[in-house]
């Protein structure tokens, strides 16, 4: 019999092996599967040049200790994906990034920031993600984000030559003198972060969440009014970033909606148009993207009513149905 | 072996039922009813509790004996001074009181005459003071009395020819830290052995300083995150340098330093080779200068937490590592007692466990392949490396430290096996709800449940070890360090089980609890439980002693700081997940968090203030250990 207390041979020896095979059914089996089994969605595509290099700076920047990018199969997560995220999501992000560097930890443990799984998906701007990256308390007031100054330049405004590509800052942030020239490392990180979406599955079932509550409908809806659910909520998620709580938006980027001739107007067909279809028709301000993927009907009417009656606009409001009639409307035109 | 055998059963059974209730559905109707967060609502109820009346019974004993010495700061030199009096003089005292007004001494003191014996009579004929007459009356009895040189049955004189008596205060003390024993028994050390361990313990310390300097700037960052716009000191790229050093630096190398010495002791031999010794010393320090300066230059190994130092430079620590493992198990091997004393089994576990699965952390996987080693590797980091080392030294430190062996040996062995088979497969838990494979995360939370065996053996084994000599850890400055340790152990751990359960998951994973978690554990375990194994040794190794002041204020400002620091955190963490299941807002969570990250960097910097307090109490022991050293030369 073997006397572990008076053996060190036996003793290293069972140490080693039993940890050795319980590692290899825990984590190499595990791993190895994960790594060969899986093939990538044919809706998705490789990352560009571009892409990739945007995720070497979002790994050497740090960018995964406060964000995710992983929807997890739980109600709470809707909110950053259409479907929970499934392995194949991951086929071409997690390739390793050099000879010395491994496979990027893209799907980080904790969210001090938003989720950004589909971040190209909810902000296509271009400006908005320059700005954001630039200082982001010049977008979103209360953010904790760190700013990446050292990814753009600071230049003369004589000196600015015509294929730089210049950020929209108030005096507030920068000297009139000086105009902010975006570096080829923040387009590039722009790119990868706008290459965030989920691919469809096409017939493939997708996975389902896992709600929260049984009584959830009550649970949200309680704060709205009438039938549809919780407008400014809404608002802040979605539109907030760019519009400002305070619907004043950005000069120079992003229009105001207090007083809006387009938010006050009795026609309603227009702004709501614009919710789904997306606006880029004043060369002044920044591409408003579409959102008739992202919001049903019930939500961009609960958006479009908090908008017509906040801020001091005192516009009438509109019905689920309103919405519904624009969306067929739009159909017919892009069959 | 039966009764350990009993336990097994009864918690797996213990643990089907819990495998039955995780794959019901989750609802949160009724969160504030789960099993998981009632049993960490209840953990951090004991946790305040504990710290409550520890707090009260200080504070209670600090004002006691302030009063103490104001009332008797004018008596007491009266009541002694009466003392020098001849007899004819306290009889005039006496006689004087009986005709003479009584005032107060202030009065007395305006118009004071001399010499001093006069004036003494005089303040104490006039003193209005309710017990001078019996004092008088005990002092006359006192020096009227004589022996009749035959009471005792010897007419030898009292005499400590044994030396029974140690040490004779004659303070009164002072309200504010207790007079703990003096630890002055230098154990016989080979020299070169010392240098080791000092100089282990002291880089240390100097890590652990930078390290938490870091984390306590990071801290700051979430409270104004416009401090700086410079590349090498963004959040990003400081976190890990945070974590790494004192991972790497702090922990490890205190840790590495303290295990020469037991290893070398419990196997009553010197160790193997110091040349060696000094050449992991070396290379895990370079890893870590090397490995901060590419981490704050933007260069890492892909975000994994705990291995962000890319392969190159984590090499340099794995060599140091497997130099450190030869060392001690050649060591072991040619030791003179024929036991392997259950320290070294620990000790030695933790080290060829971290080779395996440093290896395995850094192994090329792709794809989601790559995160299950990641959870693999992250949490073996800390359970197999951090965890089973540090038990070990407190195998060894605590039954020394209170000069009595250790309860069971045999629970010992129980919860070092259980730790081995359970803390393996637990790593999954960090991706509950995530793509992984359902079984393996389902894998992970029952084990993460059976983590209450080793946890359980192990706390109640120091617990009973500790039973019956709670006065010495009153006595003692070393002891709180390792009963608080042992206290965390026992919380943080029980914590982090429930934290694995999938309701609890839901509400916590992804906010700032885990951060709380990792700090309950990191710091409230494994950081309390070395400074007491540190304070223990250096005073036996060198015969020097820190400022027991200072040790006093290490230990309360870092208590105290990780309660403010977990407390807040764990609260707005609650109140994150709450909310984000609420489905409100994003920007919500991050404005709610406002009061509670400024909690934590006040916490914080109470830990850091402990920390430079601690960095100078071994900076005092070694300048007079070095001093003296040379003299002997």
């Amino acid at each position: 019999m073997i006397n572990l207390h008076k053996d060190h041979k036996s003793l290293l020896t069972i140490i080693v092996f039993v940890f050795l095979g319980l590692s290899t059914l825990i984590a190499i089996i595990p791993a190895y599967n994960m790594q060969t089994k899986v093939t990538p969605l044919s809706k998705s595509t490789a990352l560009t040049q571009s892409e990739r290099n945007g995720l070497k700076t979002y790994i050497s920047e740090g960018c995964v200790s406060c964000h995710t990018q992983q929807v997890r199969n739980i109600a709470m997560d809707n909110k950053w994906g259409d479907r929970p995220s499934i392995p194949s999501d991951y086929y071409y992000s997690k390739q390793r990034l050099s000879f010395f560097q491994q496979s990027p930890s893209v799907l980080g443990s904790e969210r001090t920031g938003p989720d950004l799984t589909s971040v190209g998906t909810r902000q296509p701007s271009d400006d908005w993600h320059l700005l954001h990256l630039y200082n982001p308390r010049i977008v979103v007031k209360e953010s904790v984000m760190p700013g990446y100054s050292w990814l753009f330049e600071k230049k003369k405004k004589s000196a600015v030559s015509e294929n730089d590509i210049v950020l929209n800052v108030s005096k507030e942030f920068v000297n009139d003198k000086y105009a902010i020239i975006a570096k080829q490392e923040a387009l590039d990180l722009v790119s990868y972060l706008k290459s965030l979406k989920q691919a469809d599955l096409y017939a493939v079932p997708s996975p389902e969440f896992i709600p929260a509550s049984t009584k959830k409908e009550t649970v949200i809806i309680s704060k709205g009014t009438g039938n549809l659910p919780n407008g400014e909520q809404l608002y802040m998620d979605k539109c907030a970033s760019c519009h400002q709580l305070n619907g004043e938006g950005l000069g120079g980027a992003f229009p105001s909606l207090k007083g809006s001739p387009i938010v006050l107007d009795k026609n309603h067909d227009l702004m709501i148009q614009i919710i789904l279809a997306g606006y880029d028709a004043r060369s002044e301000y920044a591409v408003m993207p579409a959102f008739s993927d992202q919001l049903s009907d019930a939500e961009v009417a609960a958006i479009t009513n908090h908008e017509k009656t906040s801020w001091g606009n005192n516009a009438q409001t509109i019905s689920e149905e309103d919405v519904k009639k624009v969306r067929e409307y739009l159909k017919t035109l892009n069959p | 072996m039966k009764k350990h055998f009993i336990i097994i059963i009864s918690f797996l059974l213990f643990n089907s039922s819990s495998i039955i209730a995780q794959t019901e559905e989750i609802n949160t109707d009724n969160w504030t009813s789960n099993p998981g967060i009632i049993g960490t609502i209840i953990l951090g109820v004991i946790l305040l509790a504990i710290f409550s009346l520890i707090t009260v019974i200080k504070t209670k004993k600090a004002l006691r004996t302030y009063h103490k010495i104001n009332r008797l700061k004018n008596i007491t030199s009266i009541e002694e001074d009466l003392l020098s009096l001849e007899i004819q003089e306290i009889s005039q005292i006496i006689e004087n009181r009986k005709k003479t007004e009584k005032v107060s001494l202030n009065e007395i003191e305006k118009n004071l005459a001399k010499p001093y014996t006069e004036q003494l009579i005089n303040i104490c004929s006039r003193l209005n003071h309710q017990n001078i007459e019996q004092i008088l009356e005990e002092r006359h009895k006192v020096l009227s009395y004589s022996l009749q040189q035959n009471e005792l049955g010897s007419d030898k004189s009292p005499n400590d020819s044994k030396g029974m008596i140690t040490y004779v205060n004659n303070d009164l003390g002072n309200p504010i830290y207790d007079d703990k024993r003096s630890k002055k028994i230098k154990l016989e050390t080979d020299q070169e052995l010392v240098k080791i361990v000092i100089t282990y313990i002291g880089a240390s310390a100097f890590w652990l300083f930078f390290g938490t300097l870091i984390g306590q700037y990071l801290g700051m960052k979430f409270v104004w995150p416009e401090m700086d716009s410079v590349s090498w000191l963004s959040f990003g790229r400081l976190r890990p340098v945070h974590t790494n050093t004192v991972f790497w630096g702090w922990a490890s190398l205190a840790m590495i330093g303290l295990g020469y010495f037991v290893i070398s002791r419990t196997s009553n031999q010197k160790i193997y080779s110091t040349k060696l010794a000094w050449r992991s010393f070396w290379l895990i320090n370079a890893t870590l200068v090397i490995g901060n300066i590419c981490l704050m230059a933007g260069v890492n190994n892909g975000g994994g937490e705990y291995r962000e130092y890319i392969w190159p430079v984590m090499l340099l620590f794995a060599i140091g590592l497997i130099t450190t493992t030869i060392n001690y198990y050649k060591t072991i091997a040619s030791r003179t007692v024929k036991e392997i004393y259950i320290s070294n089994w620990y000790i030695l576990g933790a080290c060829v466990w971290t080779i395996i699965l440093s290896i395995i952390g850094y192994l090329p996987f792709t794809g989601l392949g790559e995160t299950i080693t990641q959870g693999y590797y992250m949490h073996q980091g800390v359970g197999m490396w951090f965890m089973t080392f540090t038990l070990g030294l407190v195998y060894y430190f605590l039954p020394s430290s209170l000069n009595k062996p250790i309860y069971s040996y045999s629970l010992g062995a129980l919860a070092f096996w259980t730790q081995m088979l359970f803390y393996t497969l637990i790593g999954t838990h960090h991706f509950v709800f995530s793509p992984l494979p359902w079984w393996l995360q389902t894998v992970a939370i029952v084990f993460s449940g059976g983590m209450f065996i080793p946890v359980l053996a192990g706390t109640s084994n120091f617990l009973l070890t500790m039973k019956g000599s709670f006065k010495s850890i009153a006595d003692s400055y070393v002891l709180p360090f390792l009963l608080v340790g042992v206290i965390f152990y026992f919380l943080g751990s029980m914590q982090g089980s429930f934290q694995a359960f999938r309701f609890t998951n839901y509400v916590w994973h992804f906010t700032d609890f885990n951060v709380a978690h990792s700090h309950l554990t990191m710091y409230g375990i494994i950081s309390f439980l070395l400074w007491g194994c540190i304070y223990a040794l250096l005073p036996n190794l060198t015969g020097y002693e820190p400022k027991q002041l200072n040790v006093g204020l290490h230990f309360w400002l870092a208590f105290i700081g990780l309660i403010i620091y977990t407390f807040s955190l764990m609260i707005g963490g609650t109140e994150k997940g709450l909310s984000w299941i609420e489905g409100e807002a994003f920007i919500n969570s991050v404005k709610l968090m406002a009061p509670y990250w400024l909690w934590r960097a006040v916490g914080g910097s109470l830990m850091f203030i402990s920390h430079i307090i601690f960095a100078i109490n071994i900076y005092h022991i070694y300048k007079k250990w070095d001093a003296n050293k040379i003299e002997k030369q």
